[in-house]
């Protein structure tokens, strides 16, 4: 599509033989981990494992980043995810951050929302950056690492499990030849192969309304905002969105009826006046147009035998809420420390398990959300539609019919009810409770927890906060402290606010920022005993 | 909090009546636009998820039997 030629030509990649294509004897190569699918999540996922020293192999079908923008809003969560994996500078620099949301109703502003009205975070609460470049960001980042190994036009075939591990066959444009993994992770996106290979159902809703989604080109004065119509003047009876990206391209979303023609809605010619008719002008170039109904499915189960499901391939959601990348690598973020010490042999296989509950988990929240936004954009009956339009008038005047107006519930990490976490002995005021993501505060002038997390290490950590007394973190679980001598400051209080901490106050977090277990009076069996416990060993 | 069956209003044939006479002079569809409305405002009023769904509840098993009532007498 005209303009989307400059990036696809500096992210064509090669096919290259591997010396794996040329052994000799029946048994293929050996490899510990296999992850199928350079998207997003097994980018992330490839780099997370080898920053902590695990080597694997990247098998993707295609030999270039994929076509159009697709999925443009990361969260938070993903922005500090990606710090860890050494990529969030470069995406926030490129990436358009925004946390105001406005939602229109006809010809006027219902209401306004800000993601994230408090200061003293590192990252904002969105960015928005096209698919293309974040996997741009990665595949570099990946060149950087020893221990990835990185196939295009690898597309794998056919998959026999066996009991401690998985032989894949992979096709490429030199002939077949195969592999076996200890565990292969699938990341290949929502028409997953591999899910097929294991004979997984993906079972869900289909919804019937279809969206046109128009990424333009042009030079515009609109704020950086997530602006949302409910029936606009320019598009009568239907929704739409707008949303800014870099390069002065802007995400347009134009709910069409269940029975328009995709072939006929996605031709140019046919999208360009309802695109004129929304911005009042048609100076504008197309960068990718598209077609979609919503879809909300998840498998049943995440894992089967030695193939870990994880993004697009597990579960699947409607885009309006940011749901979709983002719970990706928040998947990838879950895995790749227990994978990892299940590999080392330093937790029983049986850690794994709690991928799936607490992923599993999370995609259930999501696929609700998503599919509450969808049903009040668009209502299944003339009942539904009438509710919603009480909502709608009722939000002009008062403050419950705003918050009950849906133009899409945007991403924030899932809480886990799991068995990693240990229960809270101790009274709490506020703070994250076990199973919640960790907060972020200043701990310094231009420094902050998640850089302190990051820096030290990717593995368990002990958060206290100084008592004068020094309590000792278990071997292998880093320090952090605030306060006290050599402690890192707390600037602004809001450490110690974010945490309700009181002198002694202790949290566990696990190495994906998850809050394992915490504490107000710590004893060594205490943090022994919940990091056991997250550690898997129950 | 448990939904309250008890009769609540001093004087119930006025909060009935009150009710009956905002629907006057409504089309049908004129007076299912503002039932929703209603039920919206005052859900919100008592604010109570729990309280709700015994409510909706309620109203959906008057409405089961009245069908089988109906087709009883059919």
């Amino acid at each position: 599509m005209a303009g989307a030629n400059t990036h696809q030509a500096k992210t064509q990649f090669g096919y290259r033989r591997h010396p794996d294509q040329d052994r000799a004897g029946p048994r293929p190569a050996e490899h510990p981990v296999v992850i199928v699918g350079a998207g997003p999540v097994g980018l992330s996922l490839a780099i997370d494992l080898a920053q902590r020293g695990q080597r694997v192999v990247l098998l993707d079908d295609a030999d270039r980043i994929g076509e159009g923008s697709r999925a443009i809003c990361f969260s938070k969560r993903s922005l500090e995810y990606w710090d860890r994996l050494g990529v969030g500078d470069r995406m926030v620099d490129k990436g358009v951050v925004w946390s105001v949301g406005r939602i229109f109703h006809g010809e006027c502003q219902l209401y306004q929302f800000n993601l994230l009205p408090e200061d003293g975070h590192k990252r904002p609460a969105f960015i928005n950056l096209q698919q293309y470049y974040a996997e741009a960001y990665l595949v570099d980042r990946i060149n950087e690492l020893p221990g990835i190994d990185l196939r295009w036009r690898n597309k794998v075939t056919a998959l026999e499990q066996r009991n401690d591990s998985a032989l894949l066959t992979i096709e490429t444009p030199e002939g077949a030849y195969r592999l076996t993994a200890q565990y292969v992770i699938a990341c290949d996106g929502a028409r997953s192969s591999l899910r097929q290979m294991v004979g997984a159902e993906f079972a869900g809703q289909v919804f019937e309304d279809q969206f046109l989604i128009a990424d333009v080109k042009m030079t515009a004065e609109f704020p950086t905002e997530r602006w949302f119509w409910f029936d606009p003047p320019f598009h009568a009876g239907r929704s739409a969105l707008l949303h800014r990206q870099p390069d002065d391209v802007w995400r347009i979303d134009l709910q069409l009826n269940r029975y328009a023609d995709p072939v006929v809605e996605k031709k140019p010619e046919n999208v360009r006046p309802r695109i004129a008719r929304m911005l009042g002008h048609d100076k504008f170039e197309f960068e990718w147009i598209s077609l979609y109904k919503f879809q909300c499915r998840r498998m049943d189960r995440f894992i089967h035998g030695r193939v870990i499901f994880a993004g697009d391939s597990a579960h699947q959601v409607s885009p309006f809420g940011a749901r979709g990348a983002n719970s990706g690598l928040e998947d990838a973020e879950n895995l790749s420390w227990k994978l990892d010490r299940v590999l080392r042999g330093t937790s029983p296989a049986s850690l794994l398990e709690s991928y799936h509950v607490e992923r599993s988990m999370a995609a259930d929240e999501n696929i609700r959300e998503s599919t509450r936004s969808t049903d009040f954009m668009a209502p299944n009956s003339h009942q539904e539609a009438r509710l919603r339009k009480a909502v709608l008038s009722l939000a002009k005047e008062t403050e419950f019919g705003k918050r009950m107006v849906n133009g899409g519930r945007l991403s924030v990490p899932c809480s886990y009810d799991t068995p990693l976490s240990s229960p809270d002995a101790d009274a709490w005021a506020g703070g994250p409770r076990p199973g919640c993501s960790m907060l972020d505060a200043p701990v310094a002038d231009q420094a902050y927890l998640t850089d302190a997390f990051r820096k030290g290490g990717m593995d368990f950590a002990l958060l206290s906060f100084s008592n004068g007394v020094a309590i000792d973190a278990p071997d292998g679980v880093r320090d952090i402290r605030i306060g006290g001598a050599g402690g890192l400051a707390d600037p602004l209080g809001l450490v110690a606010k974010r945490y309700d901490a009181e002198p002694g106050t202790t949290y566990l977090l696990r190495p994906d920022g998850y809050v394992a277990a915490r504490f107000r009076h710590p004893t060594r069996e205490s943090v022994a005993a919940a990091l056991s416990r997250a550690q898997g060993f129950n | 909090m448990p939904l309250s069956t008890s009769s609540n209003f001093a004087r119930p044939d006025d909060a009935f009546r009150a009710i009956v006479e905002a629907h006057r002079g409504l089309t049908e569809e004129q007076s299912a636009d503002f039932d929703a409305a209603l039920v919206l405002i005052l859900a919100n009023h008592i604010g109570d998820i729990e309280v709700l769904r015994e409510a909706i509840g309620l109203a959906r098993r008057r409405m089961i039997d009245g069908q089988q009532q109906q087709q009883q007498q059919q």
